[in-house]
């Protein structure tokens, strides 16, 4: 297993070479680009034997991945922001055809203002495709989850189209240790993908995708709603398989600190390395602090979080986007909702932060976590929702 | 009386984020000596762009400006000029936003000559991303995702725009950088869509991949190559090949759309 200096990018563009998908189709966009350029020179250098179809809009680049997923191959692209939202109205097709495309997917602002910075609004805007969401915490995790979707994707049970997400900049160009698995044993770990329909099929025509008005797109739909319960079974189990064979198990959520802890903070992605130093800092000092790491987002795991949450006392949710519902962010909402019917639940503080690439520090983590204490000894919330870091 | 072209400028906004010998700054200082030349009242005009490296323009000078989404530059002017039809908009985009995402904007508001001046700098290449062909790139030149050679045949813009129904088609380079204002404050004053089409150099994608790493020898690429239309207009099939021309090449007006819209409402009594 050879360790690696990478950058996020790298890592998931490695995963990419490995997985050798037969068909990627993408569009530049910082700060994705990279994935797909780095990808696209080893369709040149002859090291995949895919084709890589260079288009001229991310629109265009999820319908050809829609093709070329509905003609039987296996497909996957890179892309971030503006180029997510402009692939809107092909995400839910892919899901509805059940096409288990793997995307690598970077976390940025969206515009406007414009900004190439990392929040999670452009992921948090696609949640409801019946799409699976995977956040990664660094670049290690990036390849790994890599990986992993696209296995969960083409699982017979699930085929379902994938997202595994990186921060923008944060992970995608910082070079960090990347312990990568041989070529070998990352092809036997994926498989080989055996397509469950192909338009191509001639034998077995089928049709995708055509007119289903009042009377079966209904019932059409409700294969997602299955496919998306099945899918955190396998999630586990694909996890599992990976921390077997590889040594780094994965789970729907991943806790830290969390088992005797009496206040916890609750987050995606990047912002987990950096609690787990105050966490550790907080620890010395007697502070019963412990973190909730979200790693899956669609399916969203409740069970989960409410079992990983029934003895802690009070919590924040960190939100790296808004809703603009007046009701906090997306991961304060369906955490809230998953606690609705809880016998023991936290008190609960929403923090929106880190819009647009606003920093979130050592400092800030450490303040919101005496806020939550706070929170604890009061046996109430001060505030409900705050946007934090915002300048006056 | 000519003002100073900085004072068109939002100084505050540099420095700008072009690579050293990029040819934007030409063109941006080009098209601020033709809006200086005209005399227009910088609260009389929007600047729109997209996204890329040409689009940063609209961020640098200080008129009415909005910075849109990649390849809609086209889309978000249309509705400003339409709002406002006494507006002098100007569309600064690049080859990528306006050719390729955005192709389907650009053939449908030159069909209907709607009064925009759109100015692309067109380097042949996606700059901001790293080098990737755009629909502007020569076939058979290296670009990072053609690491073998392109093999997609390219656009020329201005025999795209004038096929479209563009009133005002005119090209030049940043090599001729004294012959694009005249070209800009031509297009202005058509009153109708106006595209020009300025061929600059991005050395350090495109020119480093097709083995023109310095600025100059970019600049003498685009002199070696660019034929006057006068001139061009006599040359053989064979003497072409290689070679692209410059200069106004099409000028007839035509009905203009936002004035057609006043006539139908006028006559609709929707006014």
């Amino acid at each position: 297993m050879p360790t690696l200096a990478k950058t996020g990018n790298e890592a998931m563009a490695e995963a990419m070479r490995q997985i050798n998908p037969d068909v990627v189709a993408a569009y530049p966009i910082t700060p994705a680009t990279e994935i797909v350029m780095i990808f696209s020179q080893f369709v040149a250098d002859g090291l995949v034997d895919t084709e890589y179809v260079a288009v001229e809009s991310e629109h265009s680049a999820m319908s050809a991945c829609v093709g070329a997923a509905a003609a039987g191959c296996r497909v996957m692209t890179g892309t971030s922001s503006q180029g997510l939202q402009l692939m809107s109205e092909i995400l839910p097709i892919a899901s509805a055809l059940r096409l288990p495309i793997v995307m690598c997917d970077v976390n940025r602002a969206l515009s406007g203002p414009i900004n190439i910075h990392c929040d999670h609004s452009d992921t948090m805007a696609v949640r409801d495709f019946g799409w699976l969401q995977i956040f990664s915490e660094n670049a290690q995790e990036a390849y790994d989850n890599v990986l992993q979707m696209m296995r969960i994707s083409e699982n017979k049970e699930i085929q379902l189209p994938g997202m595994v997400t990186t921060d923008g900049f944060i992970i995608s160009h910082c070079m960090e240790r990347v312990e990568t698995i041989d070529d070998a044993a990352a092809k036997q770990y994926v498989g080989a993908y055996q397509p469950l329909k192909s338009v191509l099929d001639l034998d077995n025509p089928i049709t995708l995708g055509s007119l289903d008005l009042q009377d079966y797109y209904f019932e059409h739909k409700m294969p997602i709603v299955e496919a998306m319960q099945k899918a955190k079974n396998v999630i586990l189990e694909v996890g599992r398989d990976f921390g077997q064979k590889f040594g780094r198990e994965y789970g729907l959520v991943e806790t830290y600190k969390l088992d005797d802890a009496e206040i916890a903070m609750v987050a995606l992605g990047s912002t987990c390395g950096t609690a787990r130093v105050i966490i550790d800092e907080l620890r010395a000092q007697g502070v019963k602090v412990g973190l909730l790491k979200i790693r899956v987002f669609r399916p969203f795991p409740a069970e989960a979080i409410v079992a990983a949450l029934k003895n802690v006392q009070a919590a924040a949710i960190m939100d790296r986007s808004d809703m603009y519902s007046d009701q906090g962010g997306q991961v304060f909402c369906e955490i809230r909702s998953a606690l609705y019917d809880a016998d023991k639940k936290p008190l609960l503080a929403n923090y929106v932060y880190g819009l647009g690439g606003r920093e979130i520090c050592l400092e800030d983590i450490r303040r919101i976590c005496a806020d939550t204490q706070a929170n604890a000894a009061a046996g109430k919330v001060k505030q409900l929702i705050q946007h934090y870091g915002v300048r006056e | 009386m000519s003002k100073d072209i900085k004072e068109y400028l939002r100084l505050d906004k540099f420095p700008h984020i072009w690579c050293p010998g990029c040819g934007h700054g030409i063109i941006l200082q080009a098209v601020l000596r033709a809006i200086d030349r005209l005399q227009l009242d910088r609260d009389n005009i929007a600047v729109v762009s997209g996204i890329g490296c040409s689009s940063r323009a609209a961020g640098y000078v200080d008129f009415n400006t909005l910075h849109t989404t990649h390849g809609r530059a086209l889309t978000f002017a249309t509705g400003i000029k339409l709002a406002k039809p006494e507006l002098t908009v100007i569309v600064l985009t690049g080859d990528g936003d306006c050719s390729a995402i955005g192709g389907n904007h650009l053939i449908h508001a030159a069909r209907r000559n709607i009064d925009l001046n759109v100015i692309v700098f067109n380097n042949s290449i996606y700059g901001m991303t790293g080098g990737q062909y755009s629909p502007t790139t020569p076939t058979t030149d290296y670009a990072a995702t053609a690491p073998y050679g392109n093999i997609d045949n390219a656009f020329d813009l201005c025999e795209l725009t004038r096929a479209a129904g563009a009133s005002y088609v005119a090209r030049s380079t940043t090599f001729h950088a004294a012959q694009i204002p005249l070209l800009v404050e031509k297009g202005i004053k058509n009153k109708g869509f106006s595209f020009i089409d300025i061929i600059t150099a991005c050395p350090i994608y495109y020119g480093r991949m097709n083995k023109m790493p310095d600025a100059v020898d970019m600049l003498k690429t685009q002199r070696d190559n660019a034929r006057n239309i006068k001139q061009w207009d006599i040359m053989t099939a064979e003497e072409k090949q290689g070679k692209f021309v410059i200069g106004e090449l099409y000028n007839k007006p035509a009905p203009e759309y936002t004035d057609a819209y006043r006539q139908l409402r006028e006559k609709t009594h929707a006014l």
